[in-house]
């Protein structure tokens, strides 16, 4: 029975080409774009996540600590939420370090009379701690403890960069859900025009005793056909799209720095069923308005 | 007995009135109609002949009064059952009403697909009512390709395929040829020996004469006379039917 649906449905595409070839072609234009957003907030996300996961809190301390308050501020760290290791750094660690990382300007500390670095806890939080909120509220309690001077937790342009990348989510989310309406509206559109064209058919199959399911089915079957060609499509150009832009984007980086990433497999899956989801709508609004009568 | 009588009858109406806005298309029709019976509605244009057949398939929803198909009182079947009251009806209309851009093999097919017949028989059945109907060539044709006549005899093929019991046909012979229209009439008679109760809505005198049966006639949406007319005779009950 269900062959005789697909065989109506692939009839009616056919018969009506034009209308839906027109369909597709604008379901895979707004997948596109959608799709092309969530590509964008994949690899931001997989950026910042990235950067997240490196991010450790610097809490410096204040001068002249006595060794047994040292070990219960110690105690007294660990014991935050959030907090996976934390190491002290002497000052004169922290002094050897700097020097290291400025060799070629050796001749700076020559005329140092006494080491001007603090003492300090490098602090790196458990994975779970990957929010921009969790990590800025643990510094937070961390820089209100009695012996902490100040406390540097990264740079704080990540933070302006996530408040970005929120921003532009919201926008696609809004887009997103624009597209959705504007291409269920179209779909329904079609759907009703290829109906009209075939209200004597579908009077003469009412009374000959079709049921409504049986006259609505073939064309739930063209909406999902068309929901199904219009995001696969969509999504071969969005990887074109991607294969020369990810080439041209690497090249410009240093090698390894970071890695753009295509949608996973089953990102692309949701996308498709999405998209098939916009195609029964838009079959459904139609239908409904027109089995009414 | 009385039981037994009201169980003979198919058709039943009573007191049925139908409006289209203000103006009144059937006024307290009142008729009884038998199983396997051979029916005329006869009547000049405008008498209400097709909006009365419409009202038994529910074509036409009812304004007033009780329609009773084979037991089913219309006013109260739900929607979803429509589509099963209609499978007892076999409806042959005068512009044919076949699916252009179907051949005429998924045309037929098409009653029995929607009544969830199986491919193999539906392959059957569709081969024999075209033999039966004398175009078994026409298969693969197209409605538009074909004749007035061979048109109407695929129409006749497709309101007997189902094997319903009640066979409407509205001005069945309207637009025909007289070969045509004795060749569909032969079909409706074959099928009415089958058991079928066969209603034909017509203004057609010589038709009525060559069948004979019962003959409602409307008059401005009245129901004016209900006779039975023998076959080859009685013209002044015919004459009454033209007023």
């Amino acid at each position: 029975m269900m062959m005789r649906f697909f065989k109506r449905a692939i009839d009616d595409i056919f018969q009506n080409r034009f209308l839906n070839f027109v369909t597709i072609i604008t379901i895979s234009l707004a997948i596109l774009i959608a799709s092309a957003f969530i590509l964008f907030f994949v690899n931001t996300s997989e950026i910042i996540n990235s950067w997240q996961r490196g991010l450790r809190i610097m809490a410096y301390l204040k001068p002249d600590i006595q060794n047994g308050d040292l070990t219960n501020l110690e105690h007294t760290i660990q014991s935050l939420d959030g907090v996976h290791t934390l190491r002290f750094i002497s000052k004169q660690e922290a002094l050897d370090r700097l020097k290291a990382q400025m060799k070629h300007q050796s001749s700076l500390f020559e005329n140092l009379s006494e080491n001007p670095l603090p003492d300090s806890f490098e602090i790196r939080m458990t994975a779970s701690t990957g929010s921009w909120q969790k990590i800025e509220s643990l510094a937070a309690q961390i820089e209100s403890l009695a012996l902490i001077e100040e406390v540097e937790y990264g740079r704080r342009w990540i933070g302006r960069f996530v408040h970005i990348v929120s921003l532009f989510r919201l926008t696609g989310y809004a887009m997103g859900a624009l597209f959705f309406m504007a291409t269920v509206f179209i779909v329904a559109n079609t759907i009703r025009l290829v109906i009209y064209s075939r209200r004597e058919e579908v009077e003469i199959m009412r009374l000959v005793g079709a049921t409504d399911s049986f006259i609505k089915l073939p064309f739930y079957i063209v909406g999902l056909i068309q929901g199904g060609l219009g995001a696969f499509i969509g999504l071969v150009m969005l990887f074109i799209s991607f294969f020369f832009i990810s080439a041209n984007i690497e090249e410009g980086f240093s090698p390894g720095l970071f890695r753009l990433q295509f949608l996973s497999p089953a990102t692309m899956g949701g996308i498709l069923l999405s998209s098939m989801l916009i195609g029964w709508l838009g079959c459904y609004i139609s239908l409904k308005q027109f089995l009414k009568a | 007995m009385i039981a037994a009588a009201e169980k003979s009858f198919i058709i039943r109406m009573f007191h049925v009135h139908h409006n289209f806005g203000p103006k009144k298309a059937l006024i307290d029709i009142t008729l009884d109609i038998a199983k396997n019976e051979f029916v005329f509605i006869s009547g000049p244009s405008g008498a209400g002949k097709t909006t009365l057949l419409k009202l038994l398939y529910l074509g036409e929803p009812v304004s007033e009064g009780q329609v009773l198909i084979d037991g089913i009182n219309l006013a109260r079947i739900p929607r979803n059952k429509i589509p099963y009251l209609r499978r007892k009806f076999g409806i042959i209309f005068q512009d044919y009403k076949l699916i252009p851009t179907k051949s005429v093999y998924d045309n037929l097919a098409l009653v029995l697909e929607a009544a969830g017949a199986k491919r193999r028989i539906i392959q059957k059945k569709v081969k024999s009512i075209l033999r039966l109907v004398g175009m078994e060539d026409g298969l693969k044709s197209f409605p538009p390709s074909l004749s007035g006549g061979e048109q109407q005899r695929i129409a006749v093929a497709r309101a007997i395929i189902g094997d319903p019991k009640i066979i409407l046909a509205d001005e069945p012979t309207g637009s025909l040829d007289d070969e045509s229209a004795e060749a569909i009439l032969d079909l409706l008679r074959s099928v009415h020996i089958r058991g079928a109760t066969v209603i034909i809505a017509t203004h057609d005198k010589a038709l009525m004469r060559k069948t004979g049966g019962h003959v409602l006639t409307l008059q401005q949406g009245r129901l004016e006379t209900s006779t039975f007319l023998e076959k080859q005779y009685d013209d002044a009950i015919l004459q009454t039917g033209d007023r």
